[in-house]
């Protein structure tokens, strides 16, 4: 999977947060909608779009959607 | 000597909190967004402050059961209490249910202490004790209350959790289903995912210790804790190689499945479950909207409604599983 390719697939999972504001170097922890349902969903999108299990304590340790994709990558 | 499921039914307590109830506590939520994720718009709760407990409404549930089934109560022989709100530190609630019953001396009764995979570890149990010629007729009760256990401020738990009991007959003498082979495990290192830490042997005072997470929940040693990301991960890892095992231990593919009803947590990981097993809408019952999360409860109350709604039919066969505390998780098929 590519960067851009995930970080569309994070921008799907939000109800509540346009696209536009969803980008590589976002903070995703900061956004608005940011939440432990958003987690969840999370979660389960990098276990079905990359294979890749990721946990509560991975999301707290990195910062940007490029971070989190880095970090599922080498799982 | 083949154990069969004769007899199954639920109760729920009186007391309902709806969404609007929740709502009115904590504004940030609105009753549409639970609706939407969670899928349950209202629960049961026990009414504790005027000294109702788990082991009550599963006297209901079994006095349900005798009473829908024209059950002669003699006839039991084992009572199987799956409870994790049991009445006392000891003695066991399984006792104490026996007397308030009226059922016979010679039985033998014990508390289960499991969660989400009672029910299924109850069966497991029940068929043993039915297989080996000991025993002919199990009355399994699975109760939880875990209202008593949420912190006041817990939002997220308290919406999805929800207070039930449901009662079942398992069989040496024919019934509506036979059951069949099982598949289980257990993983100890998610222990803390789900928790009460203090209270018993380990902590016995408590801790008061409360803090905020991320998230502005209360994270709590004296009220129940659920890290949900680690409980979802442990899902999605264990349900795919549990599905597999049960169908190999009964010799079925997919295809011989004609309904799945699985532990209801909330529609939210229903759709999860679905989704990562690639199981069609069709063939998977949900039953979670009007009960919440009832622990050991749910896959007995959705397979006594979906028997109620004509969903299963002679016949078919159902693949039941259930993930929950410790962790432990199980399975099996049932042959209707």
């Amino acid at each position: 999977m590519k960067l851009e390719e995930f970080v569309k697939a994070f921008s799907d999972e939000l109800d509540d947060t346009p696209a536009e504001q969803v980008k590589a170097d976002t903070d995703f922890k900061s956004l608005k909608e940011w939440g432990s349902l958003t987690a969840l969903s999370i979660i389960a999108m990098v276990d079905e779009q990359m294979d890749k299990r990721i946990t509560g304590a991975d999301l707290r340790s990195v910062k940007t959607i490029e971070d989190l994709f880095n970090l599922a990558k080498s799982r | 000597m083949k154990a069969f499921i004769k007899a199954i039914t639920y109760a729920l307590p009186d007391k309902v909190v709806t969404n609007e109830d929740i709502v009115k506590e904590f504004p940030e939520w609105t009753v549409e967004k639970i609706n939407d994720k969670i899928g349950i718009t209202e629960r049961h709760v026990i009414d504790n402050e005027h000294g109702e407990t788990a082991l009550d409404v599963g006297c209901k549930a079994a006095e349900k059961l005798f009473e829908e089934y024209e059950i002669d109560k003699d006839v039991i022989d084992f009572l199987i209490f799956c409870s994790e709100s049991t009445d006392y530190h000891l003695p066991p609630s399984a006792c104490i249910m026996q007397n308030k019953l009226g059922l016979s001396q010679r039985i033998g009764a014990i508390d289960i202490g499991l969660g989400c995979s009672g029910w299924i570890y109850s069966m497991m149990l029940a068929k043993s004790l039915i297989v080996s010629g000991a025993i002919k007729n199990v009355l399994i009760v699975t109760s939880e209350s875990y209202s008593i256990y949420l912190h006041p401020r817990d939002k997220g738990n308290r919406t999805v959790f929800g207070d039930g009991a449901a009662a079942t007959l398992v069989s040496s003498e024919g019934g509506r289903a036979e059951i069949c082979e099982f598949a289980m495990g257990t993983d100890g290192r998610g222990a803390e995912n789900l928790i009460v830490k203090t209270g018993k042997a380990r902590s016995m005072k408590p801790l008061n210790d409360t803090t905020i997470d991320e998230f502005g929940n209360p994270k709590s040693s004296d009220y129940l804790y659920m890290n949900g990301p680690d409980i979802l991960v442990y899902t999605l890892r264990v349900y795919p190689k549990l599905l597999k095992q049960i169908l190999a231990n009964n010799n079925m593919t997919m295809d011989d499945v004609n309904i799945h009803i699985y532990h209801q947590p909330n529609k939210y990981m229903s759709e999860l479950e679905k989704k990562k097993l690639k199981i069609p809408d069709d063939k998977f019952f949900e039953f979670v909207e009007h009960t919440g999360n009832t622990v050991s409860s749910t896959i007995p109350i959705a397979m006594k409604e979906a028997l109620k709604l004509g969903v299963i039919k002679k016949g078919f066969n159902v693949l039941s599983m259930a993930q929950g505390l410790g962790y432990s998780w199980g399975g099996m098929i049932l042959k209707f």
